[in-house]
């Protein structure tokens, strides 16, 4: 992150929104260890990293699915509900036995491509706000799950469960994957004509219609990936209970703090601007704060207000830095839009 | 180009469940990285069955809560003769299999580790309140050095990781679980039962018997039972019960609904049952929908949260009084005696939260303790009402008649002033 | 520059509302998504009368706008902040908080109502305070300032108060919320709730007909041209804020009332307000929507919920219902405001301020158009608003 925040731009500003994300990482993991070790812990042991990491991952995935959304220029509230029922329906599907693996996971992912695809099109065709379209869909598959799973269900074979429950030394294997995720995900952005387009379209739309660009196609792709990545992460959810869950997903909140996430992560929430670089930051930067409350066991409810302190409080600083840039909309070409990834 | 924009998600899709696969046989080659005690339990878990009152009888029974062979053990337990002081019913239980502790018994102060699921409602948080009091009592007696509380905020996800923490970086000596969800947790209470250390479960269960005991009033199918007899015994066939129940899929209050369903059902008694969120502007609406529909005799709720709200939308429809089962929450036993309504107030033992921490002191004094420890559930009559009303003067609409901590140093102005640590 | 548009463009907006008979006006207006939830809701209250004739009497009927008053009190705060092109989701804590204070500090104490109204209507404006200066001034956006507070204040309220636990406050200051004026003809009783939701819509249309609403809807509508017009945008905005966190204040003390003290009381407010908005045919994104069709969503949310009770309809399925009805109505609305509204106009503006869009709100276009006039108080529809509830 030090080349990202020395790294010299055309702009004014001398530090990239991404190297203030990890600047404030790096402050909140120095405040951390120092907390940690006044709670007389050490936050550097492996068992500590290995728990901080577990809670990056979960939140990782959605998070990173949201960034693309929210990137769109639209929002995606449906996220937890997709969560749990993928659980579900990869759970049931396993029935506990390892030769279900395979159906479960494609079967589980297709369902929640479905939903999203469901999404992207109510939002670009029929023209429905994001948070609307993905509120409308929350309460859709709410009322699903409340109506056809009164409970846990399902149960996830033990060769699955390891995925949820297995470390290479301290590092889960399900950050990992949702490290492998978010790799392949920036390649998508900065690699591909559709993800330069991605940038374009939630940048300005009309501006990326006139130019020739198909607006349709990033808008409903991304909200393909983040369901399909929300989906991952009800697997993952499904890996670590060993059942699925109806409310897992609600339970996690991933909705909102998916977007706090993606917004501490320095990515504009109307979209066009923004990387999962900053995003992976800010689920670190919640995570950390999880464990260092957790560790100094803070009163669930003060939990809350600090949260809700510190996103406000980062996301002031971080828009502060950046109040000083050219208006957005000046003079952006598809080429500016496709280097802020780099950036 | 359309061609290629399509691809790309589905190449992205593709190599997702790739490497979602890799990783996974990864970790299979390299068993050496996955401590063994980290492993979820190969062998299937233990059903249900008559010993776990609190759970479903197999992995994922999804369309019904109802358990026949539950409900007839619950139905017994309710008249059972509870061994031990009435006095001090959070120490007595049914006469059962008891776990030896000889091995844990050790001198000195230990250090308990709580892995709560929340204290998101009045009935958790009045217990963690008693909970902290009984802590105090037996840190000056010297039986536990200190509690370290995390609080899991009703996320199974958080409450496993918080397990976790505790078996690595915790420095342990026992461990206390009250489980957020009953099949989720399972897999990480094995993994605390497999450091050796004594593990307490309380509340909810999990679908393992390894812990050292799992306490636990009687149960969810008692609750039902105990309420809805009592509303059939006051009301005629063909009268019109209104249940007002909290959410769906949980299973310690699905298993209340299940056993009150069903004798509803057998005893020709309209039910119509409804979720709430426990919030009294939706209980309220409900009623008096339901009282603009027809005539309501009944209320049944599976918490008393809101209890108020339900009474006074009779009230302000102005028409009479329904027979109703509440809680043994104050605001209720209050109404309840102010309004004069034929009514029951059952009982969730709230004093189960004393239990866990006086368990540890036997496991390490080696007393032998119930394998499943049951607590009495009795339910609050007409008759007992004044009594629980006197005995809590003074304390908070939210806080329970029947917390069971009268005789701990903080009493009462802990609960008054209600003051969570 | 845009607030003069405005103006001009009112003109002829008034001269087509004074064109054609009352009856082609009024079914002019009703083809607007601001009019057809008024549509809506005649049709849902057509249905829910079917499903059950009890509810059609003036008694049930008064009582069930005493009911839905809150929730439509806050939706019209909602209003004023989505109208500018702003999220409000702190609307729910606020009105947990209200309720929790009222029962805490006035207790069974009639003597410290007006002390403690005062004290919650002063946190009331604190909070739409810090919301709206963190918005404007701090540049944070505003879902995530509004995430922020929602987190913030029912933690610390809840942290305060033990769980929020002590008992209902005293009767005579429940009776805002419980009571109404008794022994009126027709209808038996009027709620004071549905006397406070009149004062207040009233109150609502004539501040938006004022120069303040027409600057708001031109904020949301582009700001940086109300901005270069000279209006202090921050300071619009930031008195949208108030006026939502004033809203919730109202919508709590009738809560504290209606249903008494319970930590759950408010929760999930937020939501159902802007989906009560959105339903009004008011545009995500600001610049377009009036203020009664936000409170007619309310009604119109709130007679679907009634209809899905009277119908039996498993308690499970609601969710399901209800995100259907939302996904559909924006969808025809959209629709509606692009297509029904000026068939002959064609401009690309029209689409870039597309709902489909939130950073529409800040692109160039042809401010003040047409469709930010539609949007205007029209008295037949207010007639028809009476006439309906």
């Amino acid at each position: 992150m030090s080349t990202a925040t020395t790294t010299p731009t055309r702009r004014r500003a001398p530090v990239t929104s991404t190297g203030i994300v990890f600047i404030v990482l790096a402050l909140t993991i120095v405040a951390g260890a120092i907390l940690t070790a006044m709670a007389g812990r050490n936050f550097f042991s492996p068992g500590n990293i290995s728990a901080i990491l577990t809670g990056t991952s979960i939140l990782g995935f959605i998070a990173i699915g949201q960034t693309l959304v929210i990137l769109a220029g639209s929002l995606d509230l449906s996220v937890p509900y997709v969560t749990s029922l993928t659980s579900l329906v990869a759970g049931v599907i396993m029935a506990g036995q390892t030769s279900n693996i395979v159906l479960g996971v494609v079967v589980a992912l297709g369902v929640s491509a479905l939903i999203g695809l469901a999404n992207g099109l109510v939002v670009t065709l029929l023209d429905v706000h994001g948070f609307i379209a993905t509120l409308g869909m929350g309460l859709i598959l709410a009322g699903y799950l409340a109506t056809n799973y009164k409970g846990s269900a399902g149960s996830a074979p033990r060769d699955f469960r390891l995925i949820g429950a297995t470390n290479i030394g301290p590092v889960p294997v399900s950050t990992l994957i949702m490290l492998g995720c978010a790799v392949l995900v920036i390649l998508l952005l900065r690699r591909t004509r559709i993800g330069h387009h991605l940038y374009a379209v939630g940048g300005n739309r009309e501006v990326a219609r006139m130019s020739g660009l198909h607006t349709t196609t990033p808008v409903v792709m991304a909200h393909v990936l983040c369901s399909v990545l929300a989906g991952m992460a009800g697997l993952l959810l499904l890996a670590r209970l060993s059942v699925g869950s109806p409310t897992i997903g609600a339970q996690g909140g991933y909705d909102l703090m998916s977007i706090a996430a993606v917004v501490l992560g320095g990515t504009v929430l109307a979209g066009g601007k923004g990387n999962i670089l900053g995003t992976l930051g800010g689920v670190a930067i919640f995570a950390v704060m999880d464990n260092v409350m957790g560790v100094m066991e803070v009163n669930p409810f003060l939990k809350d207000v600090v949260r809700g302190v510190v996103i406000i409080a980062a996301v002031a600083v971080y828009a502060r830095r950046t109040a000083g840039r050219p208006p957005r909309f000046g003079r952006q070409s598809l080429g500016d839009a496709a280097l802020q990834e780099a950036r | 180009m359309r061609r290629k924009m399509l691809t790309a998600p589905l190449a992205a899709v593709a190599a997702l469940a790739m490497l979602a696969a890799c990783s996974t046989d990864d970790s299979l080659d390299d068993p050496a990285t996955s401590e063994s005690a980290e492993d979820p339990a190969g062998e299937e878990p233990a059903e249900g069955g008559e010993d776990e009152g609190e759970e479903p009888a197999e992995d994922g029974s999804s369309d019904d809560w109802f358990d026949q062979a539950v409900y007839d053990t619950q139905y017994e337990q309710r008249t059972a003769t509870f061994e031990g002081d009435p006095n001090a019913p959070h120490l007595q239980y049914i006469d059962g299999p008891m776990t030896d502790t000889s091995e844990f018994a050790s001198e000195g102060a230990k250090k308990v580790c709580f892995s709560n699921a929340s204290i998101s409602n009045p009935w958790r948080q009045t217990g963690w309140i008693t909970m902290n009091e009984q802590l105090k009592v037996l840190q000056e007696s010297g039986v536990i050095s200190e509690m370290e509380t995390r609080d899991a905020q009703d996320d199974d996800n958080t409450q496993i990781a918080d397990i976790d923490y505790f078996i690595n970086e915790g420095n342990c000596d026992a461990f206390v679980i009250s489980p957020s969800s009953t099949a989720a947790l399972t897999p990480a209470v094995e993994r605390a039962c497999d450091t050796g250390l004594p593990v307490v479960v309380f509340d909810r269960g999990v679908e393992t018997d390894c812990a050292t005991t799992f306490i636990h009033p009687i149960g969810g199918f008692a609750w039902g039972i105990d309420t809805a007899e009592f509303l059939v015994d006051n009301l005629e066939e063909g009268d019109k019960v209104v249940a007002l129940r909290i959410l769906p899929g949980v299973d310690v209050l699905e298993h209340r609904w299940a056993a009150a369903e069903k004798i509803f059902s057998e005893n020709g008694i309209e039910a119509v049952d409804y979720f709430t969120g426990a919030d009294p502007t939706e209980i309220k609406k409900i009623i008096s929908d339901e009282l603009a529909k027809g005539d309501v005799q009944g209320v049944w709720m599976d918490a008393g949260d809101g209890a108020v709200a339900a009474i006074e939308a009779f009230e302000d429809a102005g028409v009479d009084y329904p027979v109703m089962t509440g809680e043994d929450e104050m605001s209720f036993l209050r109404k309840w005696e102010e309004t004069g309504l034929t009514g029951l107030a059952p009982v969730y033992s709230n004093f189960q939260w004393r239990t866990p921490l006086l368990a540890v002191e036997k496991i390490f004094a080696g007393e032998e303790i119930p394998t499943e420890w049951v607590l009495p559930q009795t339910p609050i009559t007409e008759a007992e009402r004044a009594d629980f009303l006197a005995a809590n003067e003074g304390m908070p609409d939210g806080h329970y008649a029947k917390f069971g901590g009268e005789d701990l140093p903080g009493y009462p102005q802990v609960w008054q002033e209600r003051v969570i640590p | 520059m845009s607030t003069g548009t405005t103006t001009v463009d009112r003109a002829p907006g008034l001269l087509a509302e004074r064109q054609g008979s009352p009856l082609q006006r009024l079914a002019r207006t009703l083809g607007t998504p601001g009019g057809a939830v008024f549509i809506l809701c005649g049709v849902l209250l057509a249905a829910v009368v079917a499903a059950n004739p009890n509810f059609g009497e003036p008694g049930s009927l008064i009582r069930f706008i005493g009911r839905t008053a809150p929730i439509a009190i806050a939706a019209m705060g909602q209003y004023f902040v989505i109208v500018s092109g702003e999220f409000d989701l702190s609307m729910g804590s606020v009105v947990t908080m209200q309720v929790v204070i009222s029962g805490n500090l006035i207790g069974q104490d009639e003597s410290r109502i007006l002390p403690v109204m005062l004290l919650m209507v002063a946190l009331g404006i604190l909070v739409g305070l810090v919301n709206g200066l963190a918005t404007t001034l701090l540049r944070v956006p505003s879902f995530i300032v509004t995430l922020g507070t929602m987190l913030a204040l029912s933690g610390l309220v809840l942290y305060l108060t033990g769980g929020a636990a002590t008992g209902n406050p005293v009767d005579s200051f429940r009776q805002i919320g419980r009571g109404g004026i008794r022994d009126v003809p027709v209808v038996d009783i009027i709620p004071y709730p549905a006397i406070i939701l009149v004062a207040l819509a009233v109150g609502a249309v004539l501040l938006m007909r004022r120069p303040y609403g027409r600057t708001l809807i031109a904020a949301g509508d582009n700001p940086e041209a109300t901005h270069l017009a000279g209006a202090p945008v921050w300071w619009v905005k930031t008195r949208a804020f108030i006026l939502s966190s004033l809203a919730a204040t109202v919508a709590g003390i009738i809560l504290v009332g209606y249903a008494g003290v319970h930590p759950s009381v408010g929760r999930g407010y937020e939501f159902t307000a802007i989906t009560a908005v959105v339903l009004g045919g008011v545009v995500l994104g600001g610049g377009r929507g009036w203020v009664l069709s936000a409170a007619a969503g309310a009604f119109a949310l709130e007679l679907l919920f009634t209809l899905l009770n009277f119908l039996g309809v498993a308690s499970t399925w609601r969710d399901t219902v209800q995100g259907v009805i939302i996904i559909l109505a924006v969808a025809a609305a959209g629709k509606a405001w692009r297509a029904g509204l000026r068939p002959r106009r064609r401009d690309p503006a029209t689409t870039a301020q597309s709902p489909g869009s939130p950073a529409g709100a800040t692109t160039p276009h042809t401010p003040g158009s047409p469709a930010g006039e539609t949007t205007g108080p029209t008295p037949p529809v207010q007639g028809t608003t009476t006439g309906e509830n």
